[in-house]
């Protein structure tokens, strides 16, 4: 079936942005359930009591440095260097790793103090929203890993260069919608 | 205008019955847009069928005072299950039948941009239907309305499972309905035949296109509301327990910002329907194209805005209630716009008087009627006496039975035909609508007076005495001989099936893409693809190109092989689902399996092999 484009840009892409839109949605409902209800819970812990924002900062730095890695990773293939774009696709998931290592250090540092789920509502909705960008997170590493042991295979190539853009979109969404969850969240305390 | 089977290309446009044949196989792996339009098809009328039993239901325990037929449990069941099967399992599905079979031949494609992408959007909502529906075998159906408001919808007040069904069911549809609704974007987008600018699309691909942004846009938020409901009912937060300081209104919010949008995203195609439908029985191009085009846009962009409208009696304050008045009567002044077209299109013209248009007609009288009882609930004034009465139960069944399902039946009058090659009998058709249309409004129209007499919706019974007596006796009267309609649609397909003549490419004269392909059309649809230039392609001089469309010098396309992997991956997540639902854990990573080896068999598989 040939591949038509009434614009001449791929419907792959077009997917992933129009997705990508919706996503915002998602966030942007969960975002909102979160300041609607800042400053309501009957009981403690608070966030001024539990938010680390040295550490959430090195955790950000690391999500961000993902981002360039992964830009890097984009570029190798497209001048079609597999061996820095397996490289750099790998450290683009090792650090998203990194970072989900420090959401759980940080998630179980909270149950430690006495703040779950149930605890109060800054329990339910932090954990909510956290929790659902690190799935998002989550997602874009085995994708990113996919690619990765693809490429190991000799199965990715320059040709897909389209595939890892694609796959660039969704990370760097995702690392845009922490940003928003940064600053709503620990620097607007 | 092209007569009825002979076209431009010699040797005539051959009727395709091997588009249907296969056994049961390659229905389950189709991933022709043809295909699963047809199982859309087939699934929602089922699907119309049981919400139609739920509402008889209704109308027979309220046909008397005091009637004792229904208790108040499985009463609350039948209300609930009969609005949330009607909208999400009728006509969503109903919609995305037309969408799936009609918006490629009209745009001049092959399929959609991902046919494995669309046939895991039907798999999810016919397994997520049969999920919802079988709440009945298994403790009880969902029965705290259809817009499950908090917190009646907690553990508390809701225990047991009937919730846990309609709340993963719901989640589980939203993910079917956004899948299908991005597919539906790029394709649009992306695969327009060559020369087909967005405004000389069909009117009813545009009116696609904007409930797919609508649904993309909508789901969302109440995804996010069903999310926040679930973790309090599985894992015991607080978003909407009043005393942690948890807002219940904040369900509200989140389900109808959703929830209106929800309605244009009901009523828009039909809106496309009746645009198609109106010029193609005038013999004259729609009057007003572009304002038609700007009218739905504007419509939906509007429809993010009056959400409160379903809130005026929480509290929100004069300013709030005064703003959402004022929006709420803005939006009347597009759907007004799209009226006047018509029937500027239809004044002047040379009308044929066949079913698809009576349908049309009686949808646009139908609908006035809705929206004037709309308009006045707009004020929020008015509408604290109107709201939670059976006035609001006229008007909403008034702009979606008389409105939606009267566009949509002129849709399936009209486009049958191209489905299945043959014709209905008009006679039974015209005989049909003119039923429906007496008995429709027979049980509506007293509803209305019930309403403002004071008559309150989502109860099981009334006292003797109030004065309901008549007009609820009428209703119920009204709603059996509307069922009994159903039967002569019925009876008119399967007499089609059997007996009915051979339709040809183009049996109305109309002028889009669809209608330059055989009826039913090959599977590729098109041999070579066509070019247009113009918004009536098929009544323009230049039918050069457009009519190569069946030219059997040219080799059959390649077009994508079946698939096992988007059913798969759709069962993977009911079996989520129902591990959620049973909070049984290993089930839920037995469904994250499934699901996974879904997934990536589906990226793995090449699309044509």
């Amino acid at each position: 079936m040939e591949m038509h484009s009434s614009t001449g840009l791929s419907s792959r892409k077009i997917l992933m942005w129009t997705f990508i839109g919706s996503e915002c949605m998602l966030f942007g409902s969960l975002i909102t359930t979160y300041l609607v209800y800042r400053g309501k819970s009957v009981v403690g812990p608070y966030p001024e009591d539990l938010l680390n924002i040295p550490f959430i900062t090195v955790t950000t730095f690391v999500l961000l440095m993902s981002s360039l890695m992964m830009v890097l990773a984009l570029a190798a293939v497209q001048r079609g260097d597999m061996r820095w774009g397996k490289i750099w696709l790998f450290m683009t998931a090792l650090l998203g790793m990194v970072f989900l290592g420090g959401q759980v250090f940080e998630f179980s540092h909270f149950v430690h103090e006495g703040l779950t789920l149930k605890t109060n509502l800054f329990g339910g909705t932090f954990f909510l929203l956290t929790g659902t960008h690190g799935a998002h997170v989550a997602v874009g590493v085995i994708w990113l890993l996919s690619l990765f042991f693809l490429a190991q295979r000799g199965r990715l190539t320059q040709a897909n260069a389209e595939t890892v853009e694609i796959a660039g979109l969704y990370w760097h969404f995702v690392d845009v919608v922490w940003i928003v969850l940064f600053t709503l969240i620990y620097l607007l305390v | 205008m092209s007569a009825t089977g002979a076209t431009a290309a010699e040797g005539g446009i051959q009727s395709h019955e091997s588009t249907y044949s296969g056994g049961p196989w390659s229905w389950i792996t189709t991933v022709d847009h043809k295909r699963i339009g047809v199982m859309y098809g087939l699934s929602a009328f089922f699907f119309f069928l049981v919400g139609g039993l739920e509402a008889l239901l209704i109308r027979l325990q309220l046909g008397s005072p005091e009637n004792t037929l229904i208790d108040p449990d499985m009463y609350n069941q039948l209300f609930t299950m009969h609005g949330t099967t009607m909208v999400f399992l009728a006509i969503m599905p109903l919609s995305a039948a037309f969408f799936n079979f009609i918006v490629p031949l009209q745009i001049g494609a092959r399929d959609v941009a991902f046919p494995r992408l669309n046939a895991f959007s039907f798999w999810l909502f016919f397994l997520g239907a049969l999920f919802m529906n079988a709440s009945f075998l298994f403790g009880g159906a969902p029965d705290a309305g259809w817009f499950g408001y908090a917190n009646l919808t907690s553990t508390q007040y809701s225990p047991g499972m009937r919730i846990d069904f309609w709340v993963l069911g719901l989640m589980v549809l939203g993910v079917s309905s956004i899948a299908g609704a991005l597919n539906f974007i790029v394709t649009i987008i992306n695969l327009r035949a060559e020369g087909m600018t967005f405004m000389r699309m069909p009117l009813f691909t545009w009116m696609t296109l904007i409930t797919a942004f609508l649904l993309v846009i909508a789901f969302p938020a109440i995804t996010v509301g069903l999310v926040l409901l679930m973790f309090d009912r599985m894992f015991g937060t607080l978003f909407f327990d009043p005393l942690a300081g948890g807002d219940v209104l904040l369900w509200q919010h989140l389900f109808w910002i959703f929830g209106h949008p929800e309605v244009y995203i009901l009523l828009l195609p039909g809106l496309g329907v009746v645009s198609e439908i109106i010029p193609v029985f005038s013999r004259k191009p729609l009057f007003g194209y572009a304002f038609v085009v700007y009218s739905g846009i504007l419509i939906a962009f509007l429809g993010f805005g009056v959400w409160a409208h379903h809130m005026f009696a929480v509290g929100l304050g004069p300013v709030a209630n005064t703003v959402f008045s004022a929006t709420t009567m803005l939006i009347a002044i597009p759907t007004g716009v799209k009226i006047f077209n018509w029937i500027a299109t239809l004044w002047g013209g040379s009308l044929r008087m066949q079913t698809p248009l009576y349908f049309s007609l009686g949808f646009i009288a139908m609908f006035i009627i809705g929206g004037l009882s709309g308009v006045m609930h707009a004020s929020a004034a008015a509408d604290l006496q109107q709201t939670d009465t059976y006035f609001i139960v006229a008007h909403i069944h008034y702009v979606l039975f008389g409105g939606v399902m009267f566009a949509l039946f002129a849709g399936m009058y009209y486009w049958i035909p191209k489905i299945t090659g043959r014709m209905l009998s008009d006679r039974l058709g015209k005989l049909h609508f003119w039923i429906m249309l007496v008995s429709f409004n027979l049980t509506f129209f007293p509803q209305h007076f019930l309403g403002l007499h004071g008559m309150p919706r989502r109860t099981f019974t009334y006292e003797s005495g109030l004065g309901f007596e008549a007009m609820n006796l009428m209703s119920t009267v009204g709603s059996m001989v509307l069922g009994a309609s159903m039967l002569i649609f019925l009876w008119n397909v399967f007499w089609m099936l059997r007996k009915g003549e051979p339709a040809g490419a183009n049996p109305w004269g109309g002028s889009t893409l669809e209608w330059s392909t055989a009826s039913p059309p090959a599977h590729y649809n098109f041999r070579v693809l066509p070019r247009v230039h113009s918004r009536d392609p098929l009544w323009a001089e230049d039918t050069g190109d457009s009519m190569l469309g069946d030219d059997p010098g040219v080799p059959e396309p390649h077009m994508p092989g079946p698939s096992i992997y988007p059913l798969l991956t759709a069962v993977g997540i009911i079996v989520m689902a129902v591990g959620a639902l049973t909070t049984t854990l290993p089930v839920v990573f037995v469904g994250v399996g499934v699901l996974l080896f879904g997934v990536y068999g589906w990226a793995f598989q090449p699309l044509e092999h």
